[in-house]
């Protein structure tokens, strides 16, 4: 920590709310379209035509407020934000100036110096603008092309407050922000399709001075660790210039990935002048209470709220119901195989081990996957049947993940059931028994380890389908009769 | 009062590019417009909220409901140049910059 110097950082985040036609036009927001195939009059800004406002937007919005903790506006309204560039058709943009539909929440998140409180400063409802793609770099193309399918759709603009102390501040906060809006279902947060996107304003303040320093705002920045690795080399540029009794430019600077360094973006230096005024085309929203009633109570469980419950009710682990809760569905999938088989701590083990593994081995998502918390259960009970081993529980799980199928199906088809047959075993232990007389000396001798290594055997022969604990037993059994 | 330097720097961020005789003239119109509006200022409107809107409407919403979008060609008709389906328009970063 810097003894001398504090720093301040604010984030601005954008985020893509989840509905399925833009905001103020019936066009589908689906990502990945050809171009300009998802527009129309309005979302192209042709002369002559309306604006509608769409109402899923603004309950998403409200939505987030709330779980944000901010007060809902009952009365707001949209402005136009003018400025010229050509991933904006009509040459303003529609958004919320001096009445933002929510307004100073907070959110506490959980650092190495305890809890640290974050304040929101607003949030605003405004449309998203199109895409552009540089014929080679930004400053030497000839020219650009234009896509306006992500033209109009909805956003949500979250601005905190000052009181972000450390890079890693900035990353717990960003973390937060989005368990909530997935956990609220209104945005997928899904950096690589653009659905967050993040700027931040940095700056560094002597201990105990309340005015700040000069800020410097960063943008380009496309994940939480490149956020957190270049506030960080932020935070030490800006150290040295003042070590050094140079002076810090307020300016915009990017990230660059590959140089892991920031940049100055020279150019876009000049202060804007966005002339913004209110929108003549849309009216005015005002949000009773009646409205805000019904959003607050379909509002879902939140994070941290389920994880003390988990603990709570389930009697699991702080650290099992930290990971469970990490997102809806993970937790949902818990939930529901709870209500399967009732043995929470194993279905925690289950769920954090195996299932989780897999996700990250093939890089999914978790609700892409085919598992539900009924399969689960399911095939936790045939293994307390002894229908299947551990050991090839794994496998059925697998296929389950992969496939969704009944492990009963799997387990049928693939020939798994376990041998708890005593007739059946009893050859295959004799035969191992002959085949290794020094273990079976040794375990005479007192060296119990040596059965895992017989019970191995019996397993390696029988592809993981015998019983362990019966041909444990008969080792011990037949050994001690020799 | 819109001195001609107000007028320049309206002109810039409006991307209009004007003549000088231009400029004086709008500078003079502009500040015979303002001046006439400011008469309202003889009003006294301390408590009275910023008016927006002047019609008693609000909360005029659509269901998030999805319809055809238009045909890529007529979306591509105004293009004044296009490739692969997209706008393409002229460099946007001066060289200086």
């Amino acid at each position: 920590m810097d003894n001398k110097f504090e720093t301040v950082i604010g984030l601005e985040v954008h985020v893509q709310l989840d509905t399925d036609s833009k905001i103020f036009c019936s066009c589908s927001t689906e990502f990945g379209k050809e171009p300009n195939t998802n527009t129309c009059p309005v979302c192209l800004g042709l002369p002559g035509t309306l604006p509608v406002l769409n109402k899923k937007a603004v309950d998403y919005l409200v939505m987030t407020g709330l779980a944000l903790n901010c007060d809902i506006a009952s009365y707001s309204k949209f402005d136009r934000k003018n400025y010229f560039y050509p991933d904006l058709p009509k040459a303003y943009q529609i958004s919320q100036y001096d009445l933002p539909l929510a307004k100073d929440g907070y959110i506490e998140v959980e650092t190495e110096e305890g809890t640290h409180k974050i304040g929101i400063t607003r949030i605003h409802l405004e449309e998203d603008a199109g895409k552009l793609i540089h014929e080679g770099s930004i400053d030497k193309s000839s020219g650009s092309l234009v896509d306006y399918n992500r033209t109009g759709v909805p956003l949500a603009e979250i601005v905190s407050e000052p009181d972000i102390r450390t890079p890693a501040q900035a990353r717990e906060y960003l973390n937060y922000l989005k368990k909530t809006l997935e956990y609220l279902g209104v945005s997928d947060c899904n950096m690589e399709e653009g659905s967050l996107r993040c700027d931040a304003n940095i700056s560094l303040r002597p201990r105990g001075q309340e005015q700040f320093g000069t800020k410097v705002e960063l943008k380009n920045m496309n994940s939480f660790k490149a956020i957190e690795k270049a506030l960080a080399y932020e935070q030490k540029r800006q150290r040295k210039l003042i070590d050094n009794t140079d002076e810090i430019i307020q300016e915009t600077r990017t990230w660059d990935e590959d140089k892991n360094k920031t940049i100055s973006m020279r150019g876009k230096e000049e202060a804007n002048d966005y002339r913004y005024f209110p929108e003549p085309d849309l009216v005015p929203l005002e949000i009773n209470e009646n409205w805000a009633e019904e959003i607050r109570e379909r509002l879902p469980e939140m994070p941290s709220v389920r994880k003390n419950r988990f603990i709570k009710e389930y009697e699991i682990p702080e650290y099992d119901a930290d990971v469970l809760t990490d997102s809806r569905e993970l937790a949902d999938l818990f939930e529901e195989c709870v209500t399967e088989y009732n043995d929470p701590k194993e279905v925690s083990n289950w769920i954090m081990g195996e299932f989780l593994r897999l996700v990250n081995e093939e890089k999914m998502e978790v609700g892409d996957t085919k598992i539900t918390g009924q399969l689960l259960g399911k095939m936790l009970k045939m293994m307390d049947e002894d229908v299947i081993s551990s050991k090839i529980a794994k496998t059925v799980f697998e296929e389950m993940f992969h496939t969704g199928k009944d492990p009963e199906k799997i387990v049928e088809e693939k020939g798994l059931k376990q041998i708890s047959d005593e007739d059946k075993l009893e050859t295959i232990v004799e035969n191992i028994i002959e085949e290794n007389p020094d273990a079976v000396e040794d375990i005479k001798n007192g060296k119990d380890k040596a059965i895992g290594y017989l019970v191995g055997q019996v397993m390696k022969e029988t592809k993981g389908k015998a019983n362990p604990q019966m041909v444990n037993q008969m080792f011990r059994d037949k050994i001690s009769e020799l | 009062m819109i001195n001609e330097e107000e007028v320049k720097k309206i002109a810039d961020l409006a991307s209009l590019k004007l003549s000088e005789e231009e400029t004086k003239t709008f500078a003079k119109q502009l500040s015979d417009i303002v001046d006439y509006v400011e008469k309202l200022d003889e009003l006294d409107t301390d408590d009275i909220v910023p008016t927006a809107y002047t019609i008693p409407v609000k909360n005029v919403l659509r269901k998030d409901e999805v319809e055809e979008s238009l045909d890529i060609e007529k979306v591509l008709k105004n293009a004044p140049e296009e490739l692969d389906n997209q706008f393409r328009v002229p460099k946007i970063m001066d060289e200086d910059n």
